[in-house]
């Protein structure tokens, strides 16, 4: 139960900050040009990387088809939960 | 190709099993004004686009769509998982145990299937990005009267993310739709 409750407090940084990229990325579609929307986004995209490999080392990936390295000597992807259990 | 991502793009907690709830949601799953016509609508009305902006805005809601066509998919798996038979007939879901037991399918608050025939693809940008702004009008009004109806606290918060996405995504439209116009304007005084 506590290491689910890391998990899922690991997660919700990692909701948090994919949250900020999704949006700016939105605005970013129709406001190119917006250097400090710019620089904010690739802010986010560096934090985020670092916190999705702490999250994949402890818990397996997050994503498939090689966007993910596989830790550990299984193939964790198959791994319970999926989000809708979450 | 689309990456999945093992996660839901925002949280569902749900207070406990509910299946009255859960048979009004799930018209955001399957109805007409749901995630599943709003994820295919953009994603295929994307093609013809005729700027850059308008391309990449297409591709990346209708791509957030199917994340949120993920969490209403969760809220109601979440509110029914456990539901006997009995609480399913007591609210009115005896038809649709009998068709799809505790699956999901895509049908709206009246147990109506999915249907084409709610989404259009004109080829005309003007025409499908005034249709998308008001699908996502649609949309956020369904969320508001889903909020009414819901006593679920967790299940409230998530809604409200939902319909707060919709208004965003309706600024975005707005500000395509501008372009796509300024875009004309020019091409006749030339």
């Amino acid at each position: 139960m506590a290491v689910e409750m890391e998990r899922m407090q690991c997660l919700l940084k990692i909701q948090e900050l994919s949250f900020v990229t999704v949006d700016l990325n939105l605005y970013l579609d129709t406001h190119p040009d917006d250097v400090k929307a710019l620089e904010h986004y690739n802010k986010a995209v560096a934090e985020l990387m670092v916190l999705r490999k702490q999250y994949e080392e402890a818990y397996g990936p997050l994503t498939n088809f090689g966007h993910s390295v596989n830790y550990g000597n299984t193939w964790r992807w198959i791994e319970h939960p999926w989000p809708w259990d979450m | 190709m689309w990456v999945y991502e093992k996660k839901l793009q925002y949280p569902v907690r749900v207070t406990g099993k509910n299946v009255g709830l859960a048979k009004w949601v799930i018209t955001q799953y399957g109805g007409p004004d749901g995630e599943l016509g709003a994820s295919l609508r953009y994603l295929n009305q994307r093609y013809t686009m005729p700027t850059e902006k308008t391309r990449a805005l297409l591709n990346d809601i209708g791509t957030e769509e199917l994340a949120h066509l993920e969490i209403v998919g969760t809220i109601v798996h979440k509110l029914t998982k456990d539901a006997s038979i009995e609480e399913l007939k007591a609210a009115g879901l005896a038809g649709h145990y009998a068709e799809h037991d505790r699956a999901l399918f895509y049908v709206d608050a009246n147990g109506v299937p999915w249907s084409a025939a709610g989404i259009q693809a004109k080829g005309d940008p003007i025409a499908d990005l005034t249709e998308d702004m008001a699908a996502e009008q649609k949309a956020r009004a369904t969320y508001n009267w889903l909020i009414n109806l819901s006593d679920d606290p967790g299940v409230t918060d998530t809604l409200r993310f939902l319909r707060e996405r919709e208004v965003v995504h309706f600024q975005r439209f707005g500000e395509a739709l501008n372009e796509v116009q300024e875009m004309m304007q020019e091409k006749k005084c030339y």
